[in-house]
């Protein structure tokens, strides 16, 4: 059942030695996202480079994994290569179960193997391989021979880096298992760093359950909440991708590199038609009867004579915005067939499709030439993008070396800042207006999952800072309070504060009954202090220009409110990253004479 | 006499639920291993999952192969599996055609006592419940 304290491998690529740590503090830090913060603070350096090879590289789970439904994803945190700060990023597929499984509350890999290796851990087994022959792998052949060389078919997870990590894009991804991934702000490039391809987590332990009905009830609720036919039509039916249409009708959807917020050509790619063209099947993460992994599939012709090969390409609404609308590409199958190469290549599907999108724009108005591109991109070029992906992933000039540093560093060099559509990072789909510009320039993944700035946009009209700005920082916070049980984040409407405190009191962890606020603050504080401590100064932020020349359903972006909004964020970012609520001291935490 | 089948597994999503069900509420653990159902996939997710789950085998060769008859055939297939009787020896995996015993590293067998419970956990319905065809004759008590 649920420990007070955490129970952490540390595993050193540098000195091959592995460590079984018990640290205390669940009362104060829960687990993900807390715990995360909590171990990057014992294990992390704020004083060296996110590639310095004692900086960490943390998963995490939280107390409720594996025990509820949708309580099935991952924590990754780690110091980025894409702003050399501290980031979080959040995966499912079977990692949680898995780590669960092998009893550990966490897993913290330090140090710099010599040469390419793959890791093994699980509940009596630490083991690393010397892979050098798998340099320059794809993702997915990497995970073709990862799980012959450590066995365990359904009671594994698989996670590995294809080219781009090991050439060190700052937006390489964390392939996890298939179709998952640790996507954004560059979790691959660090294993790329350490000289790790991939780690395999081998969940082989079980564990007794309290006696009496009280949780097997519990757990019989939450579960038919959760596949209510709401949830279920939601997420499991057409699946994310269902919000192309409804953001293309409220002029929110960002369409060929948010030129445009719309576009009569949308419907070619929504959520309807991808699962009318190319639905192969759903999968789910471990844990997760909703399963809203959409699986598509593309027929291609490589020979005369019907000779066909099939592809199998996961697809979320997401990467759909990245890969198709930004790049203006209204072919499923075409959206697809990029698609399959970022997975390969291993990229975060977002910062490479809004890159390549920047890329064509700055060609068409002669910003940068072919000399730089060696390709010329044009909207709706599928091929032409197929090649810019492994450009980035193995950048054969200096041009694509920066670009996949970040395309807003590469602008700032070649030109075209203003409509590089980088918000902390490149762009997620959401043109939705003010409210979530702000909160994903600002917000501290930079991500749309932050808080639900978009929502925000979509129901309120007027335009009033404060409220807007209490909703950010309060969404944040429950967010914040998931990520540390680590549920997954399409769960919320179910999991609130009471509902989570009565799954920890059914496991006999009563004591966090009403705490549960108090601890989110905690931890967003702590978050905070570590980014700033690492340089962050939310005051510099800007919005690239681009952002202030778009329409939606709401007419035009009102600049001013923007901007106070803005200040307003910023100012409370630095409140929350000095308030001493957030100051950890990990000797505090240690479990003394153990 | 009832017998678990996983009749369409070209519908499973690979989520575990009824691994998770089973060992919760028959065997009162929180694994997706110690259950009389566990799914694998065939060959990484692109391909597809399976089963594997006791198929309720007349006669029984992981029965048969038991020295101690703590596998017990149950009267029209599958078996009962008798703890205080189980000498941990493992002869029972070994015998099943379909890997469906689950050995834990104490060498405690898993099984599918096809009792049903794990069936209405699966979003999908790829698990039924159905009726086995009478046999008679000689066996076990239950
Ligand atoms: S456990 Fe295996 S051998 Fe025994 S009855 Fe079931 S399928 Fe047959
Ligand atoms: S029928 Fe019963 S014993 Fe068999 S797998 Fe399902 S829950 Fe387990
Ligand atoms: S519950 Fe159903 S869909 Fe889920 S893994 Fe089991 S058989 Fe597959």
């Amino acid at each position: 059942m649920i420990r007070e304290f955490f129970r952490v491998m540390v595993v050193n690529l540098t000195t091959g030695k592995t460590n079984i740590v018990e640290i205390g503090g669940r009362s104060e830090f829960l687990g993900g996202c807390g715990l995360a913060a909590l171990l990057f603070r014992k294990y992390g350096r704020v004083d060296a480079d996110w590639d310095h090879p004692d900086q960490p590289l943390i998963l995490t789970i939280g107390p409720l994994t594996g025990y509820y439904p949708l309580m099935s994803k991952t924590c990754c945190a780690f110091r980025s290569p894409y702003h050399n700060q501290y980031a979080e990023s959040y995966a499912g597929g079977k990692s949680a179960l898995s780590l669960r499984f092998a009893d550990l509350d966490g897993l913290v890999v330090v140090g710099r193997a010599e040469r390419l290796t793959a890791l093994c851990v699980g509940s009596r087994r630490v083991e690393t391989r010397d892979v050098e022959y798998m340099r320059g792998f794809d993702a997915l052949q990497t995970g073709r021979v990862l799980r012959k060389i450590f066995p365990g078919s359904g009671r594994r997870s698989i996670l590995r880096i294809g080219p781009a990590g090991e050439n060190r894009s700052a937006f390489a991804c964390i392939n996890v298992d298939t179709y998952r991934h640790f996507g954004r702000l560059g979790g691959g490039t660090v294993m790329g760093a350490k000289n790790l391809k991939g780690i395999c987590i081998l969940g082989d332990r079980g564990f007794p359950l309290p006696e009496g009905k009280a949780y097997p009830k519990l757990y019989q609720h939450i579960f038919e909440q959760l596949t209510t036919t709401e949830m279920m039509a939601k997420y499991h039916g057409v699946g994310t991708a269902v919000n192309i249409s409804p953001l293309n009708k409220l002029k929110s959807l960002p369409w060929k590199n948010l030129q445009q917020t719309s576009s009569p050509e949308a419907d070619k790619i929504s959520g309807e038609t991808f699962a009318d063209d190319t639905l192969l099947r759903n999968a789910a993460c471990a844990g997760c009867p909703v399963g809203c992994i959409h699986v598509g599939f593309v027929r291609e012709q490589f020979q005369a004579n019907n000779q066909y090969l099939y592809r199998q390409v996961g697809y979320d609404y997401e990467p759909i915005f990245s890969c198709g609308g930004m790049l203006e590409v209204t072919d499923p199958g075409q959206v697809l067939r990029i698609l399959d190469v970022i997975e390969k290549v291993g990229l975060d599907n977002m910062s490479a499709g809004v890159a390549l999108a920047w890329c064509t724009e700055a060609l068409d108005k002669g910003v940068i030439t072919e000399a730089e591109t060696l390709v010329r991109f044009n909207w709706g070029d599928a091929d032409t993008y197929m090649k810019g992906v492994e450009f980035l992933g193995t950048p054969p000039n200096d041009f694509y070396r920066l670009l996949a540093q970040g395309t807003m560093k590469c602008a700032r060099q070649y030109g075209g800042e203003d409509f590089a559509c980088v918000l902390g990072q490149e762009m997620a789909g959401y043109a939705t207006g003010e409210v979530f510009f702000v909160s994903e320039a600002l917000g501290f993944r930079h991500a749309h999952l932050d808080a639900g700035g978009y929502s925000w946009d979509q129901k309120h009209e007027e335009r009033e800072v404060e409220p807007a700005l209490d909703f950010l920082v309060n969404d944040g916070r429950d967010r914040i309070v998931l990520n540390s049980m680590v549920g997954c984040l399409f769960s919320r409407g179910v999991y609130k504060d009471e509902e989570l405190a009565a799954a920890l009191d059914a496991l006999g962890y009563g004591e966090l009954n009403g705490k549960l606020q108090d601890i989110g603050q905690r931890i967003q504080c702590a978050r905070w202090r570590l980014r700033l401590d690492m340089g962050y100064d939310p005051d510099k932020v800007k919005i690239p220009k681009r952002y202030t020349e778009i329409t939606t359903w709401k007419g035009p972006l009102d600049v001013d409110y923007l901007d106070a909004l803005r200040r307003g964020y910023a100012a409370r970012i630095k409140a929350m990253g000095t308030d001493p609520r957030g100051e950890i001291d990990p000797a505090q935490y240690e479990r003394k004479g153990k | 006499m009832k017998a678990l089948r996983a009749s369409r597994m070209e519908r499973c999503i690979g989520c575990h639920s009824c691994s998770l069900a089973c060992a919760r509420l028959v065997h009162k653990v929180l694994s997706w291993n110690k259950a009389g159902i566990r799914i694998a996939s065939a060959g990484g997710l692109s391909t597809g999952f399976e089963a594997r789950v006791c198929l309720a085998c007349s006669p029984a060769p992981c029965a048969q192969a038991c020295p101690t008859g703590a596998m017990a055939p149950r009267r029209d297939g599958g078996v009962m599996h008798k703890e205080n009787l189980c000498i941990r020896c493992g002869k029972c995996a070994e015998a099943c055609p379909v890997e469906a015993i689950f050995l834990d590293h104490e060498v405690n067998p898993y099984v599918c006592i096809h009792c049903g419970r794990c069936v209405a956990f699966c979003p999908h319905d790829c698990l039924e419940l159905v009726d086995l065809p009478a046999k008679g004759g000689e066996a076990a008590d239950d």
